[in-house]
């Protein structure tokens, strides 16, 4: 096909007027600060409108936290990245017995029916949080694949006060996204939802029925 | 004071012309009230928006070429109508990019104001009501507010009659269906919104509804009364008229 | 697939004006929606200069198309998604095919697109034993039914509750009969969750394409998005070639507003970034990622200074929610991949003016569309120009069926009016017969007939006002 290639793109400069570009005026989106204190509250007042759960946790708390959690819901199993740190500080702590965590270490192929109908929860890190919009940023990979966040009806997950921008935009800079990006990077704001029938808003409709946020108060 | 102009031009309409010549004389009536002079030229037709919205640019055009013509002098223009105003105004250098006389027609457009844009921006014209107590509803023409630009100037007006109580619409900012040759080429839909403008009206309480724009107000009009409502329209120039002047 | 003989927007919109359940579900619709935007922009300054933002943004892309679509490729590539290109519908579809055959993929899921609604892929797929199926929620109540959307956003708008259970009933195995939204979801996500653990190939559209990073943007609330491009091991994806823009960053106020705008929400509950196939040591994620960018027309767009505007469109739908003939007639009446205002600026573009002649006077350019358009494009002058080309042939452009909407009925209407317009001695002529005889105009008089379906006639004044202010004197130079 590269024949069409040839022709699109010979149409579009044939077209012409590639002329100075117009200069952008970003102030709006500078506009959109708060201070690092109120940027978490303002985070969760997003995310819960949306009907995200939020857990409040310290630095030293959370994997405790998270277990409290699955032991009250009386989770069968929570799936987990071993490798990353985040994972692996939860393993440390698990305790057995009760809620059983399933490592997630080995290609989706081997296990795709047992991660559609046999898991209860999925366990992941955040790089980053939004607080203008509330969002929590995610950069699956090796070590957190995919679909944790995406399959299990359940999605808990772990983010750090001190990582929240201000904006989406903040974030995006801050990250370095915009100079490279690997295989798969998200924002979430909240559990699955629908309103494609008359407009009634309805949760959990392909991916998680239920978003729990760890809240890590780790700011000075 | 000293910078406020002393004589205008008054450009009629087609419609106003037609059908609506009481709101006309009101218009220039307001005008001289305010102490400016009017000067009404003759020769007067139409400032050609429907062909240009039709696509018939030429012919649009040879019409405006004729207006222009008629309005030599550096004075203000000034029209009983949102959506003439807005043809004149904004459109005209559309028409007339690229044309010989592109730059002749710009200066013409930079001159145009609708009437009550006229009144309030430049003439800060203070009423007195004389009349009786009134609920009115108000009908923003879609062309004054967004082609032109309006923003309020004909509701401060009503605002200042202090015997005149404003009901708005429930939709204020919705299309009543006249949309020009809208109306006649797509008469059942333009059917649908006029009616529901007229309910929207006549759910107001209010016993007369206003508007910059006869194109709107012939078609409202003509709505109620094939719903023989006791509703009746008026234009703008002509209520603020009556109410107003000493008789 | 072009039309060869008119389509006439009236019949199909007269006859949705008869439907009052239809036009009350749709008013009670875009109204909600109405108010949802306007809760997001509680500031106009903020709304103002992210609308400014947001079209320099799109206007810049615009303006350097080939070199971005070129980095944007070369980028793709270094990714590991691989770039088809197509001109036509007919060529993207054969490509998807092949795709699918290479890997011996017989069944799709689908995530929302309209790209691929506009190359009607289903209907071709299924032709070729292949099953496609729709999972944006929407999508999938219509394809039950063999409908297409009526709404580019939310395309089972037109649908009650009633009606979607009645139908869930009927053809979901298992299904209960329940009106209980709660419960229609849950079915769905029941049967889809199965078809997105089994296919073969998923397939998406793209919200906007990052050239910088070789990036799909991918906007959704469901999460089918997701299931389609992750799950499967091919993922397809389909676009526009106007969707690229040069940086991620520029994506950001793009994508704020395109929430903001479509269903009024802050955010949506998932932006999705694929900057490529599951990586090295990667344990899901699609084995391979395809990119077809079609063209169908888009390059014709682009060619004209004016209408190069329509390509600024990132398909929020705020245009039809708050259009008046949008929302008393609904989507299918428009006969088209796109309703509403971007519809009639759209469809006519891609498949001839002339054969679109009366959708283009389908709107009584009242202006509501551009008031709220996100990136500003003007589609009231647009349509106005859309006219001019479907009515003249030689205006210098290269629109598809320039001139051909041309009748002599229309040409010799527009050569009287200004016969008498241009000659003030004419217009007072005629002024005088209508003021002394317009009474007398039968109600069944051609144009007049059609005024009075709803209304009386009009009736004009007993003496113009060039005639009174002719008796006043003095007024005149």
């Amino acid at each position: 096909m590269s024949d069409a290639r040839t022709a699109i793109l010979g149409r579009l400069r044939a077209a012409g007027g590639a002329g100075p570009l117009p200069d952008l005026d970003t102030a709006v989106l500078e506009r959109r600060q708060w201070p690092a204190a109120e940027r978490a509250e303002r985070l969760r007042k997003g995310m819960e409108a949306v009907h995200t759960e939020f857990l409040e946790a310290t630095s030293a708390t959370w994997p405790a936290v998270v277990r409290a959690f699955c032991d009250r819901e009386g989770l069968k199993n929570l799936l987990f990245g071993p490798t990353c740190e985040d994972g692996a500080e939860l393993a440390r702590s698990w305790a057995p017995g009760g809620t059983k965590l399933m490592p997630y270490d080995r290609p989706v192929e081997t296990f795709k029916d047992e991660l559609f109908t046999g898991v209860d929860a999925g366990f992941t890190g955040t790089v980053g949080g939004v607080a203008e919009t509330g969002g929590l940023l995610l950069m699956p990979g090796p070590a957190e694949p995919r679909l944790m966040s995406l399959v299990p009806p359940i999605h808990i997950a772990l983010l750090r006060a001190s990582t929240i921008q201000d904006t989406f935009w903040s974030a995006v800079k801050a990250l370095g996204w915009g100079r490279s990006l690997p295989p798969n990077a998200l924002l979430i704001s909240g559990p699955s939802k629908t309103a494609d029938i008359e407009q009634t808003l309805a949760y959990g409709v392909h991916g998680p029925k239920r978003l729990i946020v760890v809240l890590v108060q780790d700011l000075a | 004071m000293s910078d406020k102009p002393t004589k205008v031009y008054f450009y009629g309409t087609c419609l106003v012309d037609l059908f609506f010549p009481d709101a006309g004389m009101a218009g220039i009536q307001l005008l001289r009230q305010a102490g400016v002079e009017v000067i009404f030229p003759e020769g007067q037709t139409c400032c050609g928006q429907p062909a240009f919205n039709c696509g018939y640019w030429e012919e649009a055009r040879d019409v405006a070429r004729t207006q222009v013509a008629l309005f030599p002098k550096d004075l203000p223009v000034i029209l009983p109508s949102g959506s003439c105003a807005g043809m004149m105004k904004v459109h005209y250098p559309e028409l007339f990019h690229s044309q010989p006389d592109e730059a002749r027609v710009r200066a013409f457009s930079a001159r145009v104001y609708e009437l009550t844009q006229f009144l309030v921006d430049v003439l800060d014209v203070k009423l007195k009501d004389l009349g009786e107590p009134v609920k009115v509803t108000w009908h923003s023409s879609c062309h004054a507010v967004r082609d032109l630009g309006l923003k309020g100037e004909p509701q401060a007006l009503i605002g200042q009659l202090s015997n005149v109580e404003l009901a708005p619409l429930a939709r204020t900012h919705e299309c009543c269906g006249f949309g020009g040759t809208f109306s006649v080429r797509q008469p059942e839909i333009s059917g649908a919104m006029s009616c529901d403008k007229a309910a929207d009206a006549e759910a107001t309480g209010a016993s007369v509804l206003l508007s910059t724009d006869g194109g709107c107000l012939l078609n409202v009009n003509g709505t109620l009364e094939a719903k023989q409502s006791p509703l009746r329209v008026q234009h703008i120039a002509e209520f603020l008229w009556e109410r107003t002047h000493a008789r | 697939m072009h039309a060869e003989k008119e389509i006439l927007f009236r019949d199909s919109a007269s006859k949705a004006l008869l439907d009052p359940q239809l036009r009350a579900n749709f008013r009670r619709a875009m109204d909600g929606l109405i108010t949802k935007r306007r809760n997001q922009f509680p500031d106009p300054r903020d709304l103002q200069d992210l609308r400014d933002l947001s079209t320099t943004i799109r206007s810049r892309s615009l303006l350097s198309l080939p070199e971005l679509l070129e980095q944007f490729e070369a980028n793709c590539t270094k990714n590991g998604i691989k770039v088809h290109w197509a001109e036509t519908c007919e060529q993207a579809n054969n490509l998807v095919l092949s795709i699918m055959q290479a890997k011996g993929a017989k069944t799709l899921v689908k995530g929302k697109s309209m790209v691929s609604e506009e190359m009607h892929l289903n209907a071709f797929l299924e032709s070729k034993g292949i099953e496609a199926l729709e999972s944006d929620l929407g999508e999938y109540i219509i394809q039950l039914d063999g409908e297409t959307p009526s709404h580019i956003i939310m395309p089972a708008i037109h649908k009650n509750k009633d009606q979607i259970a009645r139908q869930f009933s009927q053809k979901i195995k298992d299904a209960k009969y329940t009106e209980d939204v709660d419960e229609l979801t849950a079915m769905a996500r029941k049967v889809l969750r199965e078809k997105f653990l089994k296919a073969d190939a998923g397939l998406s559209g793209v919200n906007f394409a990052v050239a910088e990073t070789g990036t799909l943007c991918l906007v959704e609330n469901e999460g089918n998005g997701r299931m389609s491009t992750h799950v499967p091991p091919l993922h397809i994806a389909v676009m526009g070639l106007e969707k690229v823009v040069a940086r991620l960053e520029d994506v950001a106020p793009l994508y704020a507003i395109l929430t903001r705008s479509a269903t009024g929400q802050a955010v949506s509950t998932y932006f999705n970034m694929i900057t490529g196939p599951r990586g090295t040591d990667e344990k899901d994620g699609p084995q391979e990622v395809h990119l077809v960018i079609l063209d169908n027309g888009r390059s014709r767009m682009y060619a004209d200074p004016q209408l190069r505007a329509t390509l600024r469109c990132i398909r929020c739908g705020a245009c039809m929610n708050h259009c008046p003939v949008y929302t008393r007639i609904g989507g299918h009446a428009y006969e088209a991949i796109y309703p509403g205002p971007i519809g009639k600026m759209v469809t006519p573009q891609m498949e001839g003016v002339g054969v679109r002649h009366d959708l283009l006077h389908g709107s009584s350019l009242c202006g509501a569309c551009a008031e709220v358009c996100p990136v500003e494009i003007p589609i009231p002058e647009i349509l106005v120009r859309l006219r001019r080309e479907a009515t003249h042939e030689d205006v210098g452009s290269n629109v598809l069926g320039r001139g051909t909407g041309r009748t002599g009925t229309e040409d010799w209407a527009w050569r009287i009016w200004a016969g008498v317009l241009k000659r003030p001695a004419l217009y007072r002529v005629a002024a005088w017969f209508a003021t002394r005889f317009g009474k007398a105009l039968p109600a069944s008089a051609p144009l007049i007939k059609n005024w009075t379906r709803t209304r009386t006639k009009p009736v004009p004044a007993r003496r113009s006002l060039s005639e009174r202010m002719r008796a006043e004197g003095g007024s005149h130079e």
